[in-house]
């Protein structure tokens, strides 16, 4: 390569990796604004303020979901394997809204550390399976949310372990 | 090898080699998106929680993928022509941007249109749909940015920085659902692990990426050689060849 055409290759590769360095930085320092929700682990540490509106997210526990028969009031509890986080909400659920799915909680933590919703989001895992299939598993006593719900668990135990992995250093 | 990329430098050749290499793109893009959506959209069974909301994912999942290749065509083109001066590249990168944008714009709209029924809302400001929205607007940058000089030279020297500046978005775009917590879900299509859904969902999408890859291609072949046309119109080879057709 000619010395003047290796002079330009060198200044640019090193504006880019200059500008992807700035990046990195800006990106690191702003992490916890980027996550778009706390988990119930963060909220029982005490990291998301109290009676302002947060987001949190985690999956639904089995067999905590109580709704209301006279009205739209619905009570949960979300979990992500280590501490729990209950919920009140009122209102319409998303149709992907069930036991063992991942949810997206908008609301306030109140005093008592439960959050009054004022939106429930369902959140989608990479899985996708036929009906045809989901029956199938279901008749031979699996259910297709725990397929789910198990590999999301494990990423989700992986995520908290870098973070109180973080937290000790 | 060598050989052949120095001379794809050169707009004649290049005009010449893409005229042979076009028509089976277009064929390629043609079978396979035709016989990827109709298997997709028809015959794939529909997804036991969604329902066929789903399918959008035909559309959705090639459109992302493009949209970020495109962008790092972008930058590739630019360190090409900024280092080594091959005005090919520069004329490929010009083309490719508005592609890119539309496809960003098309991956944004099927995912909002997707949201609405899954999520419960068609827009959120996590890191995924946030870094994607950024994409769109660097798009718009470089196109804009190249017809902002009254030289095409200068145009196309900023065109060239801010999409290599701007291709450090892209790994932020793919890892964003790994690295963060996002509403989005981490990707179903990879082509190195496990599929995430049953063969009988994964092939029409298979078709349907590389569908739009031929597509993409094809696409960017034509578009180049009529902006060689354009940019070289006064060179001998491209009168000689006006005179031919005439």
């Amino acid at each position: 390569m000619r010395p003047k055409r290796k002079q330009r290759l060198y200044v640019i590769l090193g504006l880019v990796c200059l500008a992807a360095i700035a990046v990195g930085l800006t990106l690191y320092a702003l992490r916890s604004n980027i996550n778009l929700f706390f988990s119930p682990i963060q909220i029982a540490n005490g990291e998301a303020p109290v009676d302002r509106q947060i987001r949190a997210g985690g999956m639904v526990k089995e067999g905590t979901v109580s709704r209301d028969p006279a009205s739209l009031d619905v009570e949960f509890v979300i979990t992500d394997y280590v501490e729990e986080l209950e919920v009140r909400y009122s209102g319409i659920l998303p149709d992907l809204f069930r036991e063992g799915q991942g949810v997206v909680v908008v609301g306030r933590l109140g005093e008592d550390n439960r959050l009054r919703a004022d939106q429930v989001l369902a959140k989608h895992d990479e899985n996708y399976m036929p009906s045809e299939v989901a029956e199938a598993l279901e008749a031979a006593g699996y259910s297709p949310a725990d397929y789910a719900a198990e590999y999301s668990a494990e990423k989700k135990a992986d995520a908290s372990y870098g973070e109180q992995a973080e937290k000790t250093e | 090898m060598w050989a052949f990329i120095h001379k794809l430098g050169s707009p004649k050749w290049f005009y010449g080699i893409s005229a042979r290499m076009q028509p089976w793109f277009w064929i390629a893009a043609v079978l396979l998106i035709a016989v990827g959506s109709v298997w997709g959209l028809a015959f794939a069974p529909a997804d036991y929680q969604q329902g066929n909301s789903f399918r959008i994912i035909y559309v959705h999942v090639p459109a992302a993928f493009l949209a970020q290749s495109i962008f790092v065509g972008l930058a590739v083109s630019g360190l090409v022509f900024l280092v080594w001066k091959i005005k090919v590249a520069d004329m490929a990168a010009a083309v490719m941007a508005p592609l890119g944008a539309a496809m960003t714009f098309i991956a944004l709209f099927s995912g909002a249109v997707w949201g609405v029924p899954t999520w419960g809302t068609w827009w959120m400001w996590d890191a995924r749909l946030t870094s994607m929205l950024i994409l769109l607007f660097l798009y718009l940058g470089v196109i804009a940015l190249r017809g902002a000089f009254s030289s095409r030279d200068s145009g196309s020297r900023a065109a060239s920085v801010l999409a290599m500046v701007g291709v450090i978005n892209i790994p932020i775009i793919k890892y964003s659902v790994d690295w963060w917590y996002t509403l989005h879900q981490p990707a179903s299509f990879t082509l190195t692990s496990r599929p995430s859904m049953p063969v009988d969902m994964w092939w029409p999408l298979l078709l349907m990426v590389l569908g739009f890859y031929c597509f993409f291609i094809a696409l960017t072949l034509m578009r180049t050689r009529n902006e060689i046309l354009r940019r070289e119109a006064s060179k001998r080879w491209v009168r000689d060849l006006a005179r031919e057709e005439g």
